[in-house]
């Protein structure tokens, strides 16, 4: 599963450098287009950004259709193109999917766990066109320990990441660092180091979907923080442009929330594996909005016409202190799904907001996590970590109210 | 940084990627999870550093195509910038 939800720099992401093109608000095109072929996965990130129900969704969209969704986003103006899932390396249909994208002029970004790929697939990917591959960790708890004392987890990232570089493509690393793991920060960069990275994304964990479930666990300490980012800056300083390290604090530590997607409906498209289209990978928690499907509706009708994509557009939705605030026009006033599940109000300002009535939410969820010193904080420890898998979705859905539909008041 | 010789050859970085996009109107600057809008003079100037031309022979080039002359200056600090921000590099 791709680790980092595409907001900021990074993984997915609809940087300023697109985030910037669409001047007046007037609808620009959808310029990020971003697939998540299957939720199938082998593996069970603490962290995924996979809605929580995700086990509950219908079947995955065959081929045909995700050639139909690339020829109409392309014919749009879509130009960069995520490749995501789940693992989309279960996708059989990779190869020609990409053949597709390329041909149609797409720049095509993989973003993989690394299972599943052979020399084979990673010859057949390259000669389709594709043009990046960023090596994501899949489970920091599971799969980071693993790979921390040099199992199978090590071998299988070093084996892709040869492959990588050997067909000639930068080897960017993704990490989403949390409570659990950004101690071992010092030793999560001396084997991207030693397995050949060029770029390592540190990518602090965002709540949503799983990461909401567990946030109790996940959250670190701000002295947790500090000593990661001193032990990086000392990293950056030995080896210099050989590796570029990046270093994404969580917005929970910020007073201003992150511009989330440039503002919904703005430049990026996301479309979920059974076709559900979306201004955010994690909108369908949102309430209310009836997310249109690419089974139904084209392309064109969905970005410009459907009432979900509409609904965060401008600023008319928004509420004090955001509506008449001179930053709104640089924040969007932040993430609606951050403002649902904290306030139970997607129009709100998002609470990371020094700003907002509710900033005092994540203030206290930062000062629990303060509090606990390295152990698991005491109300996670009422509530075990959860696992990103089948079984356990159908858990989520039948009996927890933290799922992706109803706003967990927790904090 | 404008101590560029007029025999470099300036090329698209490696894997980075120059396309037209009708839908924009404007060539675009595509690399991982990111894109650069370049504008007309920008557009003009990079489409032709395709790490055979040399700055001087691209200069007369767009001399020649736009009817100007003493494009020397802006020619070089647009690869300048460009070097900075490695979309584009010098090739032997
Ligand atoms: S009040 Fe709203 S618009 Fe202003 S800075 Fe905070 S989130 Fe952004
Ligand atoms: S609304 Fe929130 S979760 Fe959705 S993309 Fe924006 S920042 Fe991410």
């Amino acid at each position: 599963m791709s680790a980092t939800p595409p907001v900021g720099h990074g993984l997915g992401a609809p940087n300023a450098a697109v985030g910037a093109t669409p001047a007046s608000r007037g609808v620009g095109p959808p310029l990020w287009l971003l697939l998540e072929l299957t939720y199938r996965c082998p593996l069970h990130c603490v962290y995924c950004y996979n809605p929580t129900n995700f086990a509950h969704t219908g079947p995955e969209l065959p081929t045909a259709d995700w050639i139909r969704v690339l020829r109409e986003a392309r014919a749009l103006g879509a130009v960069q193109l995520g490749l995501s899932g789940g693992e989309p390396l279960v996708r059989e249909d990779l190869e020609p999917l990409v053949t597709e994208a390329h041909a149609l002029g797409f720049y095509i970004n993989l973003i993989t766990s690394g299972v599943g790929m052979s020399e084979a697939r990673m010859r057949a990917l390259k000669a389709a066109g594709l043009d990046h591959i960023q090596l994501s960790f899949q489970d920091s708890t599971r799969e980071l320990n693993d790979f921390l004392s040099s199992t199978r987890t090590f071998e299988l990232k070093s084996r892709v990441a040869a492959l990588i570089r050997q067909h000639g493509y930068p080897m960017v690393l993704n990490v989403v660092l949390h409570r659990l793991n950004i101690d071992h920060v010092g030793e999560i960069l001396e084997l991207a180091e030693a397995m050949g990275a060029e770029y390592v994304e540190l990518a602090n964990t965002q709540y949503y979907g799983w990461a909401w479930l567990n946030r109790e666990h996940l959250l670190p300490s701000r002295a947790q923080l500090e000593r990661a980012e001193g032990v990086t800056q000392r990293f950056r300083e030995r080896l210099g442009n050989r590796m570029q390290i990046y270093f994404v604090v969580p917005d929970y530590f910020e007073t201003r929330p992150k511009a989330c997607m440039s503002g919904l409906g703005s430049v990026f498209l996301a479309v979920a594996p059974d076709g559900t289209a979306m201004p955010c990978h994690a909108a369908r928690m949102l309430p209310g909005l009836d997310l249109p499907n690419v089974r139904d509706s084209d392309i064109r009708t969905i970005w410009y016409d459907s009432p979900a994509f509409n609904r965060f557009r401008g600023e008319a939705w928004m509420k004090e202190p955001c509506r008449s605030c001179p930053e709104r026009g640089r924040d969007f006033g932040g993430c609606r799904c951050q403002a649902y599940l904290l306030t139970g109000d997607p129009d709100n300002a998002d609470p990371v907001c020094d700003l907002s009535p509710h900033h005092a939410l994540v203030t206290a969820a930062v000062a629990r996590a303060e509090q606990a010193g390295s152990a698991a904080p005491a109300a996670a420890r009422e509530r075990p970590l959860v696992f990103r898998d089948h079984r356990v979705s159908i858990a989520v859905i039948t009996g927890d109210p933290a799922r992706g539909g109803a706003p967990a008041r927790r904090a | 940084m404008s101590d560029i010789p007029g025999s470099a050859r300036p090329a698209i970085a490696f894997g980075l990627r120059l396309q037209w996009e009708p839908a924009q109107e404007a060539h675009v600057l595509l690399y991982p999870e990111g894109m650069v809008k370049l504008n007309g003079s920008a557009g003009a100037i990079i489409s032709r550093c395709d790490g055979v031309r040399t700055v001087a022979e691209i200069v007369a080039d767009l001399e020649r195509t736009y009817g100007l002359t003493g494009l020397s200056g802006d020619v070089i600090a647009f690869v300048a910038l460009a070097l900075d921000k490695r979309w584009l590099e010098l090739r032997a």
